[in-house]
């Protein structure tokens, strides 16, 4: 029997021509073209992107990985998360401690021990933060530790079968409960003022802007390899069964499939991603401390994610830049106001752009036609003759 | 008489104090197309929910046997997704299609094969699998619909597709929840057609109303009359229909 070669939906392309080129210019625009202006242009040149608008990409490209990790278990999953900015923050603190470490004698008490170690009276260093002196070590903690920690939440959540807002406010507690912790000084890891002060990555200066440079770079390259590893997973039959489990939970576990394993898979692989995200943000923004795993910062996540457009892979970074950018200026033109902001673009987003910013386009277009059409009813209305 | 595929015996279920199920007996044979009638809240959907592990009973056994050789095995002890490698499907009573998916999509992810997370991420669909697929598509008549989203078929088609779906796991037993409902006379018929056809190949319980359909499909096998939670009687088309007990309880009060 040969049957025509149909397109199955479950093996289309991974890309078509056109998608690469959408995909590849900006990538190659962010990733070399604006490194290259930045550093090769004279300084008072108008085409030159400043050190400062690098740096601050930078830190939305690692915002944007942690958006889209929100958006695979939200959006494709089903899963409301609202302890995604605990990966980030826990990626975050391991990475920050290789960086603390880094700086050697350099700190304000000429000691090999960090400032704050020394401020609390340590006598030497805690022997679990040896193995941090090693870069590649610190980079594979950021990844392991809040996998492991998704692990073991996600293993016991997902076996009793907790769903829905159940598993949002457990997600929640869990951020909660860890914030606190970390604000502790007895908790070991530099209570509320956390980590600060580094000095250097790789042996290079982290104030020079050639290393800020590459750490920018870095995060768009981040960002870009998990936006097409997302891309394989929600395209693969793996991606359908996310979006089946989202939709019909029951019917997929009564078609043969563990659905809690799939769950389970998803979180524990966001998770390690998102810590490696905040691994990056941390050298760039110069601090970590447990403010930035508190619930708003989960929620601010999500906002982005809803801002931007849920269930689609472009929508989370467009909204995760849209909505910092907003409060870059926000914060500065308004900072009392932006709660308020932040909580107006959710409802208004919620209630006149279900489909966030990525559904614009097609809405305009909707609209333009029904303009369009609404001009045509008195000719094609033969009821009512136009005047 | 070869050994029953699927045996319940004594099995009771009760939800805050009501007996959903009460000291049910059933025995379903290797083949067979059992009918399963019964009124409302009888308990038939009920009595699927144990055999698949959604629920458990408080007391009795369902046992599963694969062949006459091997050891029977028992479904109380088993989860949902454990059942259905056994080969037990099933189709809801309300329609459950995945509503996003097309209906390819759907067919797709019930193909029967691996089920672990590995598998579905670097699954590709072979050319025996394709062949199957679009005989899939032609048996449930949704050849010309294949790329639409499930959502958006009607309540027919969509039960049409869930047998579909049923199928492309070849499963050995099946469970079917009131398939008719919501169709028109002539896809009431079709789908009995379609039941009968698979009788010998699978051994298959039906759960339904529209007695004109159950007697088509019951076609000399037997017909178990639910009532209560137990087995009120078993036996031919005829005989339970002039059953005064069963009249009493349920033919009495119409179709429906
Ligand atoms: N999970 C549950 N919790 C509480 N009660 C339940 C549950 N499942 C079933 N029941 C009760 O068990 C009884 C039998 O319901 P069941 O759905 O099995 O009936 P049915 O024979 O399938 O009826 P119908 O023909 O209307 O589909 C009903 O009274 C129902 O309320
Ligand atoms: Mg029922």
């Amino acid at each position: 029997m040969s049957a025509p070669a149909s397109l199955s939906a479950v093996e289309p392309r991974f890309f078509t021509r056109t998608q690469w080129a959408a995909f590849l210019v900006p990538t190659l625009l962010l990733a070399l073209v604006l490194p290259l202006l930045n550093a090769f242009l004279p300084a008072d040149s108008f085409l030159r992107p400043s050190d400062f608008t690098l740096n601050l990409y930078g830190k939305y490209a690692t915002y944007a990985v942690l958006a889209l990790g929100v958006d695979l278990l939200w959006g494709y999953l089903g899963i409301l998360s609202l302890g995604q900015a605990l990966f980030f923050a826990l990626g975050g603190y391991a990475f920050g401690m290789h960086l603390l470490l880094m700086i050697g004698k350099d700190g304000q008490y000429k000691s090999d021990l960090p400032d704050y170690m020394v401020f609390l009276g340590y006598k030497a260093l805690p022997a679990h933060w040896e193995p941090f002196y090693s870069f590649p070590f610190a980079t594979a903690a950021a990844l392991i530790v809040p996998g492991l920690l998704a692990f073991v939440f996600g293993w016991l959540a997902f076996r009793s079968r907790i769903k829905g807002v159940y598993l949002s406010i457990l997600t929640q507690a869990l951020t909660y409960a860890a914030a606190l912790l970390f604000f502790r000084n007895d908790f070991g890891f530099g209570g509320n003022n956390g980590f600060t002060d580094f000095k250097r990555i790789l042996g290079a200066d982290l104030s020079s802007p050639d290393t800020r440079r590459w750490l920018y770079v870095a995060s768009v390259v981040l960002l870009a390899g998990v936006f097409l590893l997302y891309r394989w997973l929600t395209r693969a039959k793996f991606g359908h069964l996310m979006q089946a489990i989202r939709d019909g939970e029951n019917r997929v576990l009564f078609s043969g499939y563990a659905t809690a394993r799939y769950k389970l898979f998803v979180f524990v692989l966001v998770a390690a991603i998102t810590g490696l995200a905040g691994a990056l943000y941390v050298p760039q923004v110069g601090i970590i401390n447990p403010s930035e795993m508190t619930p708003e910062k989960s929620i601010e996540a999500v906002v982005w994610v809803a801002v931007g457009g849920r269930g689609t892979l472009l929508g989370p970074i467009l909204g995760a830049i849209f909505v910092n950018a907003l409060k870059s200026w926000a914060t500065r033109a308004a900072p009392e106001l932006w709660l308020y902001i932040l909580g107006g673009l959710f409802v208004g987003v919620v209630l006149l752009l279900p489909g966030g910013l990525v559904s614009l386009p097609a809405k305009l277009r909707a609209f333009v036609a029904r303009l369009r059409r609404s001009g045509d009813v008195p000719v094609a209305d033969a009821s009512k003759p136009s005047a | 008489m070869a050994h029953p595929i699927l045996q319940a015996e004594d099995v009771s279920k009760t939800y805050d104090g009501f007996r959903a199920i009460n000291a049910l007996n059933f025995y379903l044979f290797p083949g067979e197309l059992r009918t399963v009638i019964g009124p409302n809240g009888a308990g038939k959907s009920t009595f699927f929910d144990l055999l698949t592990g959604r629920a458990q009973p408080d007391t009795g056994s369902i046992k599963y046997a694969d062949s006459d050789a091997a050891p029977a095995i028992d479904l109380t002890e088993l989860n949902e997704y454990e059942i259905q490698r056994l080969g037990i499907g099933r189709k809801f009573q309300t329609p459950s299609v995945f509503a996003e998916h097309s209906v390819h999509t759907n067919l797709v992810l019930s193909l029967k094969g691996p089920r672990g997370v590995f598998a579905s991420l670097f699954h590709r669909l072979d050319s025996t699998q394709r062949d199957r697929l679009d005989a899939l598509l032609k048996l449930v008549r949704l050849e010309d619909k294949r790329h639409w989203k499930a959502g958006l078929l009607s309540h027919g088609e969509k039960q049409w597709l869930e047998i579909g779906m049923l199928l492309a796991s070849e499963p050995r037993v099946l469970l079917v929840d009131e398939p008719a409902a919501g169709m028109t006379d002539e896809e009431t018929h079709r789908t009995g057609e379609l039941l009968l056809s698979l009788r010998g190949k699978h051994s298959i319980v039906v759960v339904e109303h529209d007695m004109t359909f159950v007697k088509q499909i019951s076609d000399g096998g037997q017909v178990t009359v639910l009532h209560q939670g137990t087995v009120l009687c078993e036996g031919k088309f005829d005989e339970v229909q002039s059953n005064p007990q069963v009249r009493a309880v349920y033919l009495g009060r119409g179709k429906h």
